[in-house]
């Protein structure tokens, strides 16, 4: 007989969860019963509120039950679990539940199916195919075909990532860097940490082919120190595509040279700006430098240096493979392709939503996620991390797009939806929104150094009922001059969140004028 | 709760120079030496600055900055069992406020605060990539998701008693 197959994460999502007390049930119930069970540790699929996710291969293909508690497991043996037997907790084939497949899984078609650490499973489900075509195309023509697929960057920012490619290989040096922005610090985002979790070869694979394309030979992997499960897969990771040769000096037996290096940030928000963490990684104090120059004409130690948030890299592999006409088909406008969207905070089904740009906020928190978790109506929802506005269901046709984003004065940043039922105090989202600018600020601009703190005191000023049309107006002025003075977005977006408090929930402010002060 | 994410040892100025001596020579070697002698202490012992600013030819001035700039390098030895809690807005979402509160008003300490028995010090951590699972939080490395007041307080029994 063969050995039955179970699938559990491994993911840091459902290890918080319990998935490492669920194994330890499953071991140990597999001993009672004299069973012969392989359980292989996966990523996740990215449906956490079902975490921990068990999925057993059966002759109909595989068969998932969660959220699974260890003390359940006795249970689920009984009712024929590797047959994939009935159960309460039985959720049938993952890939027909709804929020799985109304995904359009581009960059995690992989993630949570199989062995994250297993070069035979990447290899065999599509794995080093992007670099391969990369080789064979050279770099030129690389390039243009990331130019082509309309890739932006996922970082935040938006900016095409072929066009950034493009400066970097034009610029003329005997040593570039890669580097990845895997810093990961706003707030309801996930995104970068599962892919390094559940399918960290296509980060390699996206970093090497960066690197062949500019004439890179070395490339940095900045992980914040938040992600310890993230950090230690990566490494093995890379280790076994050194063995690979798919990291080395001779990448697939081409003549490209190429090899990774992990560091590690030390948890400070703003060395997620990319200037800020080049600093970081030269080890100096990670203060945001003044651009120009552009880190692709002088980055890293002084040397032209492209870096790319992790899923703009790992979403290169797939153009590569498939062509940039296939990516360019999903999105809408300036928009192309997929976006993992991360769904969290108060929503009912909680988790990585991947798919093409275009949907409604509305949609995707109503519909998707199936609303609040507390089973109370959304009030209101911040977009795009602690510097991203917060949407009134007012603004719940909003479609998930960068220019629409903007045109409502907020982003979509790194793609996190954090949603608050309605016992949220906006005035206390505002004011920490400011708090946060001021413990996280680097320091080097006015504006956000001393106008984060002032930020602060002057919405306790408001709270407290001192003058309150005098502060409020202060308020307004305040988050002007930020939003025009900082050198960065720390300072720059930080008024997003603020305004878009005072605007949509003046009632919280304890003013009734507090939404005409923010219109004006 | 056993172990915890650094050795626990005093700090010992040879055991100190060996891991800078190890690191010294890879390009912005300052960040990766931090973070091993905090694997190993703990924390950065001011006694570490000198050797530091020596080996990597800064002032010692350059290398406190360094120190003081970022939120994990900890200037002082930290309790048995440390407990970041997330303060981030998913997290809030789901009630982290309220937890800020009780941790702070079981131990009876402040954010970044050693409770007086020496056992538990409270650090805020502004996300952990679990905002899925929120309210999270990680103790001694370990990571903890779907918290609430009763999950909080076994924890914390657990870290005081343990
Ligand atoms: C305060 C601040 C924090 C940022 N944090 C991150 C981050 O954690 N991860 C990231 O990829 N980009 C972050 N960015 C954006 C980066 O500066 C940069 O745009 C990005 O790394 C470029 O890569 P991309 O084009 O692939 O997105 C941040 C920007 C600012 C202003
Ligand atoms: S806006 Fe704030 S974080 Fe950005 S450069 Fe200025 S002080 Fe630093
Ligand atoms: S906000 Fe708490 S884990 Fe992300």
């Amino acid at each position: 007989m063969t050995k039955a197959r179970l699938f559990l994460p491994r993911d840091a999502g459902a290890l918080a969860l319990g998935a490492d007390e669920v194994e330890g049930a499953l071991v140990a119930a597999q001993r009672r019963r004299g069973l012969e069970i392989e359980i292989i540790r996966t990523g996740s699929r990215g449906l956490y509120w079902l975490e921990p996710m068990i999925e057993v291969a059966t002759p109909q293909g595989r068969i998932a039950y969660g959220p699974v508690h260890a003390g359940e497991v006795e249970s689920l043996f009984d009712a024929g679990l590797l047959d994939g037997g009935a159960h309460p907790l039985r959720l049938g084939r993952p890939e027909e539940i709804p929020f799985l497949k109304r995904q359009t899984r581009l960059v995690f078609a992989r993630c949570g199916i199989v062995d994250p650490l297993s070069s035979a499973d990447f290899r065999a489900q599509g794995g080093w195919r992007g670099l391969e075509r990369a080789i064979a195309i050279g770099p030129a023509a690389t390039i243009e075909e990331v130019v082509a697929s309309g890739l932006r960057g996922r970082g935040g920012a938006g900016f095409p990532t072929g066009i950034k490619w493009r400066t970097a290989a034009q610029a003329k040096a005997p040593q570039k860097y890669v580097v990845c922005n895997a810093d990961e610090g706003d707030s309801g985002t996930f995104a970068d940490r599962m892919i390094m979790e559940g399918d960290p070869f296509v980060l390699i694979e996206g970093m090497t082919i960066a690197g062949i394309a500019v004439g890179a030979t070395k490339g940095y992997v900045y992980i914040r120190s938040e992600y310890p499960h993230a950090i230690q897969t990566l490494r093995r990771a890379i280790e076994m595509a050194r063995d690979e040769r798919a990291l080395g000096a001779s990448i697939l037996g081409s003549p490209y040279a190429f090899d990774l290096e992990i560091r590690i940030g030390a948890g400070a928000y703003v060395c997620g700006e990319e200037t800020s963490l080049l600093d970081s990684l030269e080890g100096k104090r990670g203060q945001v430098r003044a651009k120009p120059p552009l880190p692709a004409h002088k980055g890293l130690f002084g040397v032209p240096t492209v870096i790319n948030n992790v899923i703009s890299l790992a979403s290169v592999p797939w153009i590569l493979s498939e062509g940039a006409p296939a990516y360019v088909d999903f999105g809408i406008g300036r928009s192309r392709g997929t976006m993992p969207i991360q769904l969290a905070g108060n929503l009912k089904h909680r988790g990585l939503f991947e798919a093409a740009f275009g949907l409604t906020l509305g949609e995707l928190v109503d519909d998707i996620a199936g609303g609040t978790a507390t089973g109370r109506p959304i009030r209101a929802v911040q977009v795009g991390g602690p510097l991203g506005a917060y949407f009134p269901r007012a603004l719940f046709d909003t479609p998930f797009d960068y220019e629409a984003f903007t045109a409502k004065n907020g982003l979509i940043g790194h793609g996190g939806i954090v949603a608050f039922d309605d016992t949220v105090d906006m005035a206390q989202q505002a004011r920490f929104a400011m708090e946060f600018c001021a413990i996280e600020s680097c320091g080097k601009c006015t504006p956000c150094r001393v106008g984060s703190v002032r930020g602060v005191e002057v919405i306790d000023r408001i709270l407290r009922g001192e003058k309150p049309d005098e502060n409020l107006a202060l308020l307004a002025e305040l988050c002007d001059t930020m939003k025009f003075g900082s050198l960065c977005a720390l300072g720059g977006f930080v008024p997003f969140p603020v305004m878009s408090a005072l605007t949509y929930f003046p009632e919280d402010f304890g003013s009734p004028k507090a939404g005409k002060a923010a219109a004006a | 709760m056993a172990g915890n994410d650094w050795a626990g040892s005093d700090w010992n100025a040879e055991r100190a120079a060996a891991r800078i001596e190890a690191l010294r020579d890879q390009p912005g070697a300052l960040l990766p030496i931090l973070h091993a002698l905090q694997e190993e202490f703990g924390y950065i012992d001011r006694a570490a600055v000198p050797l530091i600013a020596a080996a990597l030819n800064l002032s010692r001035a350059e290398v406190h900055g360094v120190i003081s700039f970022y939120h994990d390098f900890r200037e002082h030895p930290p309790g048995t069992h440390v407990l970041k809690l997330c303060r981030a807005e998913a997290c809030q979402s789901m009630g982290a406020d309220a937890l800020g509160a009780k941790a702070r008003e079981r131990l009876r300490v402040g954010w970044g605060e050693t409770s007086a028995d020496g056992r538990v010090t409270l650090e805020p951590v502004f996300c952990l990539g679990l905002c899925a699972c929120a309210p999270a939080a990680m103790i001694d490395g370990k990571v903890v998701g779907g918290l609430n007041e009763k999950s909080l307080g076994v924890l914390l029994d657990k870290a005081v008693r343990s």
